[in-house]
């Protein structure tokens, strides 16, 4: 989609205010999403948010858009359904690491391969917030929460790694205590041709009190301030990619441009399904009748 | 009228399927009615596939009970079925190859050897070695004059099946199909119909599968999103779509799974486009999340659940009607959803097109069952019964929305009606969010922080509304047969056809038989059912499954109980025999006797050395001993080493429990 003029923010203000905790790190991905849509002069009937369920996921509530709030762990595909029978609309996916990561990881995975053109805004607290703090699959080996009171005995997932080696071409990091920078990711990605993800840092200020602001304040660095090349190759990407404890790069990790999903299917040939005739072409038909004679 | 059912039988791998479908075809076009039946459809190769073609001048619903013709591919087959060839019949074998002993077969019916090599002689003289699988023309050459039937139509489908082939082929496959029929023509004077005694209307009629009607009804009614994962009996809807959709521009996925097939087709439903996905049992149960969460979001969308023998597992490539409660219970919740279960072929495609339309006008997921028979026997079906010119109804969509002059857009306007306006993603003015949470008018949600009950009252009320208007304006269920009959017959799905059968048989015998069969499962007509049953006499369900659910459903329903169940769930359909001797049985209150029958003791050794002596061995003789010290009469079967005939051991099977008892081995059968 080519850059239109930029719009104001404020067409994106939501219906209600946010539930979410003061002090929530969702409240910067709902902002940034708003400026990066206004920055990219998406109008906002021409922009969908789909989420699945978590604290995290009732973004598109919140936001002047389309949205659908749909399933635990179910986003991925509701947003692939939505925006192959629309493909005019630009899809921007929101939720957590429960729900992107946990339940519904597995169609995150193909939806990568797939490189899907689609933008996906995982807002990583580590924990699960919806359900009063029970441990993520990002949560850090021995982090206690209300499911592991001995502290949790499993490795988290590296979602990054994970999008990169699943054929994600377009990786990035974020944190919502880093609001403008985030904001320009996010509209970076929505540029991006093909699978995007934003693995966003937004603290639950509620139930993690070990991943807090403060605790990345400390650790996070930018990546433009570096000379880092996301688009150099996947291997230095990958090994930025485990940085960890010591310093958390922020920025885009990887950007590699790929046929999309979108441009192998056929149908879409002829422009977005929605948009096409519901009329069948009847000789088409008859002879698909023939072949049964 | 007159009818002829032809059997063949022969390993997988055979082309016994071709064979099938060029005889069907052939009828197809000269105007007859075709029902096929495919039992033991086995996918691995050299297992036993068992193919029923049943031809008549007037249309028939089942694959019938009756066996004229043979046509036996390997020894297996003629032990296997010689025996059901009724009288007056025909048995066709590759006599090179296969014997028949006459002792196998019922009186009257006749053998018919065909030397292949001698027919062939000619043949392969002109067009080089003829193939094994290139016999089975020839065979269908012979059948078409037992049937009483030229060769023309039979030419004509060759032609067109071998048509990428070049002309070489379609001569070739002419000629092995002529020397057949002329070959069956010198042997037998008095085939088993004439020629002329058919009464065809000429009508050329496709030849179709339930599946195949769906996804054409799909097609034609507008559909523009297809997703699957791929499961039996449901993946050949998959196929077609994939197949055609260059020609159909069909969008077809094949997601990674079915959760994601529900999600993917309802996001799809939600972009605006007519959306279908099916599946099976096991499918569907991943799929039950998303179908409430249609409901609650009010998405047109189409499921298609083919049942399959269960549970779990289950039986992948049998029948069976058990899944009615799934499909009743799936999702959590209360919803507005329509559950339809189409009789037969023409009714599953007249029923898609219904369900994309109904779909839409109430903005709710439709549920439609079928089950493997219906969705996996090809019949013939008249043309415009797949017409193209169906009605395609979709509701208006807001094109725009002014929000200053009307006010902020409702998407969930409550209304009389209980349908709310749509305004599709992308039209200016009319943002909402399509929620899983219960939600306003607007959508916003009332489900947490601001949870108002008397919202979520009128949105429930809203939502349930349309189901007592959709009820309206469907077709309440009508008594097929005569009115006052002595026996009323309940079914549902594609027992209808056999039941169908099993009526006028029983009016023949002088039992007078009606029955009902039940489509709209939700919403249900409760009125007319209720009506219907509480006068009808000896009332009983006919279902293919062990706990007669539809029955249990009425009863649910309307306080009505049967009075008897006739239940089947070996994973093979009724047949219409069946349902008439269990009624008799019935009403004369005879219990079921549910020991293993002499045909059932000879299945299951044929099973057991399939899978311990990899069919080296054959059972050939079978006696049943009552002293026995097992506590139960035991079948005891001789069995026979295939190639040599020699006596290769025993086994026993407990008449009452069906147990394995033993199984002796004079020399172990080397892998
Ligand atoms: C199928 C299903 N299982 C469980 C839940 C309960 N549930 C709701 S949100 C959630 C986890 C939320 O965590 P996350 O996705 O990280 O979102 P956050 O609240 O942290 O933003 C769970 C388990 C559900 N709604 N659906
Ligand atoms: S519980 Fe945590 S994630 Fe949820 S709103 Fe509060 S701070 Fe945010
Ligand atoms: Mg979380």
């Amino acid at each position: 989609m080519a850059t239109a003029t930029e719009l104001p923010v404020e067409l994106f203000k939501g219906p209600v205010d946010p539930d979410w905790c003061p002090g929530c790190g969702d409240f910067g991905v709902l902002k940034s999403i708003q400026e990066a849509a206004a920055k990219n002069g998406i109008r906002p009937e021409n922009l969908m948010v789909v989420s699945g369920i978590g604290c995290s996921s009732n973004l598109p509530g919140f936001i002047t858009s389309y949205g659908v709030h749909s399933l635990h762990g179910r986003s991925v595909p509701v947003a692939t359904g939505v925006h192959l029978a629309n493909t005019d609309m630009k899809v921007v996916i929101v939720g957590g690491d429960g729900d992107g990561y946990g339940i519904g990881v597995g169609h995150l995975i193909h939806a990568m391969r797939r490189n899907l053109d689609v933008t996906y805004v995982v807002m990583d607290n580590q924990i699960y917030g919806l359900t009063t703090g029970q441990t993520s699959p990002t949560s850090t080996l021995g982090h206690k929460t209300k499911s592991t009171p001995q502290g949790n005995i499993e490795n988290p997932i590296n979602p990054l790694a994970l999008a990169m080696i699943s054929g994600a071409t377009f990786v990035a990091r974020g944190f919502s205590g880093e609001q403008k920078l985030l904001a320009d990711t996010i509209a970076a990605a929505m540029n991006h041709k093909g699978f995007a993800l934003v693995d966003t840092f937004s603290p639950c200020v509620t139930y993690n009190k070990i991943n807090t602001y403060p605790w990345f304040k400390e650790r996070v660095y930018k990546l433009e301030d570096t000379d880092f090349d996301p688009t150099e190759s996947l291997y230095k990407s990958l090994e930025k990619s485990y940085e960890w404890d010591e310093k958390l790069p922020l920025g885009v990790l990887y950007k590699h441009e790929m046929p999309t999903y979108e441009d192998g299917e056929m149908s879409l040939k002829a422009g977005a399904l929605v948009k096409q005739p519901l009329a069948i072409n009847k000789e088409t038909y008859k002879s698909l009748v023939e072949e049964l004679i | 009228m007159q009818e002829v059912t032809i059997g063949i039988a022969g390993a997988a791998g055979d082309g016994l399927d071709k064979s099938g479908d060029t005889l069907a075809r052939s009828c197809g076009r000269f105007g007859l009615h075709v029902y096929a039946y495919n039992s033991y459809q086995s996918i691995i190769r050299g297992g036993h596939i068992w193919l029923k073609v049943r031809v008549s001048d007037r249309k028939v619903t089942c694959h019938g009970d009756k066996l004229n013709v043979l046509v036996a591919l390997n020894q297996d087959s003629i032990e296997r079925h010689a025996r059901e060839v009724d009288e007056g019949g025909f048995i066709l074998f590759n006599s090179d190859r296969i014997k028949c002993e006459e002792l196998l077969v019922k009186k009257g019916v006749t053998l018919l050897p065909i030397s292949m090599k001698e027919v062939t002689e000619e043949v392969a003289k002109k067009f080089g070695p003829v193939k094994p699988i290139m016999q089975n023309t020839v065979a269908m050459g012979a059948v078409m004059h037992l049937m009483g039937l030229g060769t023309e139509q039979t030419e004509e489908v060759l032609t067109d099946t071998f048509s990428a082939k070049g002309q070489e082929v379609i001569d070739m496959n002419i000629a092995l199909l002529e020397a057949g029929y002329e070959y069956a023509k010198k042997l037998v004077s008095k085939p088993i119909f004439v020629a002329g005694k058919w009464e065809t209307d000429k009508k050329r009629r496709p030849f179709i599968t339930g599946n195949e009607a769906i996804a054409m009804a799909a097609y034609a009614a507008g559909c523009k999103f297809y997703a699957a994962y791929p499961m039996t009996p449901a993946s050949t809807i998959l196929h077609w779509m994939a197949t055609n959709a260059k020609k159909t521009g069909i969008l077809v996925k094949q997601c990674e799974d079915e959760i994601s097939v529900a999600n993917m087709a309802i996001g799809a439903g939600i972009g605006g486009v007519r959306s279908m996905c099916a599946t099976a049992g096991g499918g569907f149960a991943l799929m039950t999340e998303a179908v409430g969460m249609a409901g609650i979001m009010e998405v047109p969308v189409v499921f298609v659940e083919v049942q399959r023998g269960g549970p779990s597992t289950g039986l992948p490539t049998k029948t069976e009607q058990a899944d009615l409660f799934q499909v009743l219970g799936a999702s959590q919740g209360e919803f507005p959803r329509l559950i339809v279960a189409p009789k037969d072929i023409a009714d599953s495609y007249a029923s898609t097109v219904e369900a994309f339309n109904l779909a839409d006008k109430y903005q709710l997921p439709v549920l439609m069952m079928s089950d493997l028979l219906l969705s996996e026997h090809p019949e013939t079906v008249d043309a415009e019964q797949l017409s193209c010119d169906v009605k395609v109804e979709r509701p208006e969509f807001i094109k725009e929305w002014d929000a200053e002059k009307n006010g902020k857009f409702k998407r969930y306007k409550f209304t009389e009606s209980g349908i709310s306006p749509r305004a599709l993603p992308g039209t200016p003015g009319a943002c909402h969010v399509t929620a899983s949470d219960d939600h306003d008018e607007r959508g916003i949600l009332i489900s947490d922080m601001f949870t108002s009950p008397p919202v979520r009252r009128k949105i429930m009320e809203k939502r349930m509304t349309k189901v007592e208007n959709m009820l309206k304006e469907l077709q309440p269920p009508q008594l097929e047969g005569p009115a006052n009959a002595d026996v009323t017959l309940l079914c549902w799905g594609s027992t209808w056809g056999v039941v169908r059968e099993a009526a006028e048989l029983l009016n023949e015998k002088g039992i007078k038989t009606n029955y009902l069969c039940i489509k709209y499962i939700a919403p249900f007509h409760t009125k007319e059912v209720t009506e219907i049953l509480s006068k009808s006499k000896k009332k009983i369900s006919v279902e293919v499954n062990f706990t007669s659910v539809m029955a249990q459903f009425v009863k649910m329903q309307t306080g009505v109980s049967m009075d008897g169940h006739i239940t089947k769930y070996d994973g093979e359909p009724l047949e219409p025999l069946m349902i008439v001797e269990e009624v008799e049985a019935q009403l004369a209150s005879k219990t079921k006797d549910l020991s293993v029958s002499e045909a059932e003791a000879m299945e299951m050794a044929y099973h057991y050395l399939r899978t311990h002596a990899l069919e080296k061995l054959r059972p050939s003789t079978l006696k049943i001993h009552s002293k026995n010290g097992s506590g139960e009469p035991v079948w005891e079967i001789e069995l026979a080493e295939r190639i040599t005939g020699k006596g290769a051991g025993t086994i026993k099977i407990g008449s009452n429990t069906g147990s394995i008892i033993e199984f002796k081995q004079e020399t172990p059968v080397k892998a």
